[in-house]
């Protein structure tokens, strides 16, 4: 056990790189997709329509072999990590874009139509109007698809990114131990998500003030 | 080497034979984390602290990691240990109690939604403390919770493709098969994909169909 707990460290540092890059990466995508599902022409809308319907109606897992084994017959090569990222990234970014959109259909549409009365453009009145109530609502929803993002990325163990299911998976080969190999990766896991947890409802405790 | 879909065909035996196992994969999974969530949903509220208190250990380490280690742990873990079991029942375990911890949570939420005077007018008609439960709360709860419990049944779905990893042949695992024979990756996994979401659209629409049908009788 105190062999293989300095990888297990390693190994969770990567699962936690993984987790914040594709939810940066995510977040992107989703203010995107979601700014396209409502302020957009009938171009984009539907663009995003379909990315949204799609990525959420196949398993992440399809779309990460999808990307990373399939990829290099179209020309992508991907090294694993970045087949990670991007592939969890495209993932949670539907979600995402169903979680904005939900907040800034939320926001009062007296709101928007205050803020065109005052003389603000539409683009104004979202950004200095919309959007910064529309944060506030989505922080708890976007905790809970931060949440399932740590968990998914153990999904990338199977396309051998070394992260902390996989590491549990290689040193089971040498220790022939599997019960306390995935063990320790889980406790790893509980510690990354309750920590994560901690902060988004801290971080939730703070916007909520009015 | 491009794109080729003409490779498919051939295979599409053994693909609609993948579909058919993650279908069945689903289902019963699906029965199990429903009726699984009901049982700890009960336990979680009413049952004594002893019984109470293990129920929520076990439901926040469910929820605190993913579902692929747990799958591995209990098809992998569990020999170690002496028990051993096919991984198609692996994989049904593992996928219903994962949400059956899932919808615990949300039909907890729906037993304390219902209003008290309804355990208290069953009380007073003579039920006992089960049959008030079992007869009046749960079922009014569970119409309620119907819309969210749908959407895990569907993320349930999509999750099923993990059960690849510990050997059960459904779609994924199919897609696997044919690649490993004809070196397509790009091809199959997309007829894969198209398999999940044509299922998918099938069990939206069932979803939607049971959630009128609940609006329709209340």
């Amino acid at each position: 056990m105190q062999r293989v707990a300095p990888f297990f460290l390693e190994a969770a540092w990567v699962t936690l790189e993984l987790a914040v890059l594709s939810t940066l990466l995510g977040l992107t995508l989703g203010a995107i997709a979601a700014s396209a599902k409502l302020y957009g022409n009938v171009v984009f809308r539907s663009i995003a329509t379909v990315y949204v319907s799609v990525i959420r109606g196949t398993p992440c897992l399809i779309q990460l072999f999808i990307l990373y084994f399939g990829g290099p017959q179209i020309g992508i090569n991907l090294d694993p990590f970045s087949a990670g990222v991007i592939g969890l990234g495209i993932n949670i970014g539907a979600y995402m874009t169903e979680t904005i959109r939900g907040a800034i259909i939320a926001v009062d549409s007296g709101q928007m139509e205050a803020a065109r009365t005052l003389g603000l453009s539409k683009f104004q009145a979202v950004r200095k109007v919309i959007l910064p109530q529309a944060a506030r609502l989505m922080v708890r929803p976007l905790g809970v698809n931060i949440n399932a993002q740590i968990k998914a990325t153990a999904l990338v163990s199977a396309i051998s990114v070394v992260d902390l299911t996989y590491t549990a998976q290689r040193y089971i080969g040498s220790t022939y131990k599997p019960f306390e190999m995935f063990i320790l990766a889980g406790v790893l896991y509980m510690v990354i998500i309750t920590l994560t947890g901690m902060i988004v409802s801290w971080l939730n405790k703070r916007v909520a003030i009015q | 080497m491009g794109l080729d879909l003409t490779v498919v065909p051939p295979f599409a035996g053994l693909i609609l034979q993948g579909a058919l196992w993650t279908i069945a994969i689903t289902a019963s999974a699906g029965v199990l984390s429903f009726f699984g969530g009901i049982g700890f949903a009960i336990c979680a509220l009413y049952a004594p602290a002893i019984i109470r208190y293990p129920i929520k250990a076990f439901a926040w380490l469910f929820m605190t990691t993913p579902l692929l280690l747990q799958l591995f742990l209990i098809y992998f873990g569990l020999v170690q240990i002496g028990i051993d079991i096919p991984a198609f029942f692996a994989g049904m375990i593992g996928l219903g109690l994962h949400f059956a911890v899932y919808n615990s949570d949300i039909i907890q939420t729906g037993i304390l939604a219902i209003d008290k005077g309804q355990h208290e007018a069953g009380r007073t008609l003579g039920l006992s403390r089960g049959q008030t439960l079992r007869k009046i709360v749960i079922p009014q709860a569970v119409r309620d919770v119907v819309p969210p419990i749908g959407n895990n049944m569907i993320a349930l779905l999509k999750d099923s493709a993990l059960v690849s990893v510990i050997g059960v042949v459904e779609l994924v695992h199919a897609s696997q098969l044919a690649i490993s024979e004809t070196f397509r990756p790009f091809e199959f996994y997309l007829a894969a994909a198209a398999c999940y979401y044509v299922v998918n659209l099938l069990l939206e629409f069932t979803l939607h169909r049971i959630e009128r049908r609940i609006a329709l009788t209340r």
